[in-house]
């Protein structure tokens, strides 16, 4: 049969963020893939040198909507092994809050992204709207529903009050509830097992070969999570259990992800009761002339971070790696022999990172201090569209 | 095995290949290797030690070009970077990607980024820089000029 070949991307309504596989197919069979990246190549390394320790920070905080906290982590961790420094232990609880809280918003994403691929709505909506919840809390936590600006080389910017933790522990407990029910309308849903049973099997020989992160790796039997094998923050404090799934095919991976949102709650609420008091900056003066590398786990997998320094206020190298770029090349094993119709759903099982938008606020100057909520922004959209219907007509 | 054990036996298999052992902190350790070992010392810590392979960083020193590969051992949570230097302008070096594939990429990278060439890779073509950048422009050498005037890029203000 002849062959033919598919394209899917760089601009494609699928994807939220510009990739480019080229799929070649007999018939319905993918035969062969190539993936092509680098439209979103913004030359943060090298940006990163231009920059000082402490505003690089910032900078690294842009690489990713979603990891907004991964990749600072990895920098700060990075930084602190150069010189070496401890941070104090209040800090390293607050981090792991953080850092958990990201993981909740970043598996919710990817399941809602899941069910929408699959062409199951119903799932997106529910998951996304639990999905707010979860960025409540961290706009309660650190001011920002992304973004956190919470990190710094030494230790956290600003502290958590005590009074808004019984707050955040009752939302944490009143969307277990929904999750559970969430978890068995998925896990037990024939629609799910018949699209992702079997499909994209991924082994655990080419998951070792290949090197793979996080729960791609997880759901393929292989027990690798940094923060059981490289502890950091407060996780070799408080008690939680690593997920590991044995089959490797896109149900293992979705089971993986939605039982990491339970242990992210049980880690989150094990650090607000061991929170200790005390500093929450190490108060850094000078970085030292040397390297340091900083691993932590983000949603996606490891997160890397290598930093040399020369004595000066600037990193003189910053390599970042991101999790996807491991996980990425993957699909070379999964994909090929399946077919094309389940293709989207196995090049998103490893959740590839996807930018997210952030909701809209109007901040002004001190001319117009104008800042509109959901309720104005329902009556902007309800004008705009009443305006439109004058203009083409439409009763 | 033992962190000890591990760096002792890597001193004494490849005693002729290692140059130095730096030994950073407990859970770090850079050894600088000559770069015509890399492949071997490499397959013996991916397959014999069961590491896992982070990734590889090249940094442009001027004079030379360092390549780090960092492999994490989980078991005992050790980080080993195998610090390669190779001397201008000869810049080339074997490809790890016959051992394991998880080096395709960040060889690909390398490639483009800091013009190192990998002799062994399956496929070195381009990966983040777009089509029409020209042959021979490496974006993170020191000595890297701006190419393209009409450019709008970020000139560190």
């Amino acid at each position: 049969m002849a062959k033919t070949i598919v394209p899917i991307g760089p601009y494609h309504p699928l994807q939220e963020e510009p990739e480019f596989f080229m799929l070649t197919v007999e018939g319905e069979k993918v035969v062969d893939v190539d993936v092509r990246i680098g439209y979103n190549h913004r030359g943060i390394e090298k940006l990163s040198e231009m920059k000082s320790f402490d505003q690089s920070t910032f900078v690294i905080e842009r690489i990713c909507g979603i990891c907004s906290t991964s990749h600072p982590f990895a920098y700060t961790r990075a930084v602190e092994d150069i010189i070496p420094i401890e941070v104090p232990e209040r800090a390293k609880y607050i981090r792991t809050i953080i850092a958990e809280g990201e993981r909740i918003h970043s598996h919710l994403l990817w399941l809602g992204l899941a069910g929408h691929f699959l062409g199951y709505n119903t799932v997106y909506m529910w998951v996304w709207k639990l999905r707010e919840e979860i960025l409540d809390v961290m706009e309660i936590l650190t001011g920002n529903r992304n973004s956190y600006a919470m990190f710094k080389p030494g230790g956290i910017r600003r502290d958590i009050k005590s009074e808004d933790i019984p707050v955040v522990i009752k939302k944490m407990d009143s969307i277990v509830p929904t999750l559970e029910m969430l978890k068995k309308a998925i896990i037990d849903d024939p629609v799910i097992h018949a699209r992702t049973k079997g499909i994209g099997i991924f082994s655990k020989e080419d998951a070792i070969n290949y090197c793979a992160l996080g729960p791609t790796a997880r759901a393929s039997g292989v027990a690798r999570d940094v923060r059981k094998d490289s502890p950091y923050g407060a996780y070799d404090k408080v008690e939680w259990d690593m997920i590991v799934t044995y089959n490797g095919d896109v149900f293992d991976k979705l089971v993986v992800r939605v039982l990491e949102v339970f242990e992210s709650i049980r880690i989150i609420k094990n650090c607000f009761l061991n929170l200790p008091g005390g500093e929450i900056d190490a108060n850094i003066k000078d970085i030292p002339p040397g390297e340091g590398i900083g691993i932590i786990e983000a949603p996606r997998g490891e997160c890397f971070h290598y930093v040399r320094s020369d004595g000066t206020n600037r990193p003189a190298r910053h390599k970042v790696r991101a999790p996807t770029f491991m996980n990425l090349p993957t699909c070379k094993a999964t994909v090929i022999g399946e077919y094309i119709s389940d293709a989207t759903i196995i090049l998103a099982a490893i959740d590839p990172c996807y930018c997210c938008t952030e909701r809209m606020t109007v901040c002004n100057n001190i001319k117009r201090k104008k800042i509109y909520n959901g309720k104005d922004l329902i009556r902007l959209s309800r004008e705009k569209t009443e305006i439109l219907r004058n203009k083409m007509g439409v009763k | 095995m033992k962190r000890e054990e591990i760096l002792y036996n890597l001193r004494k298999i490849f005693k002729d290949d290692v140059i130095e052992v730096v030994d950073r902190s407990p859970k770090r350790v850079y050894i600088e290797i000559k770069h015509e070992s890399l492949v071997k010392i490499s397959s013996y810590i991916f397959k014999d030690l069961k590491a896992r392979f982070n990734t590889a960083s090249g940094v442009d020193m001027r004079n030379h070009m360092e390549i780090l590969y960092h492999f994490l051992i989980e078991d005992i949570n050790l980080l080993i970077s195998l610090r390669v230097k190779l001397q201008k302008p000869k810049l080339e070096i074997d490809s790890l990607v016959p051992v394991f594939e998880g080096a395709n990429w960040i060889e690909r990278e390398m490639h483009e980024i800091l013009g190192i060439n990998f002799k062994g890779h399956p496929d070195l073509k381009r990966l983040l820089l777009p089509d029409d950048w020209p042959d021979g422009v490496y974006p993170l050498r020191r000595d890297y000029k701006e190419w393209d005037k009409n450019a709008i890029r970020d000139r560190g203000v």
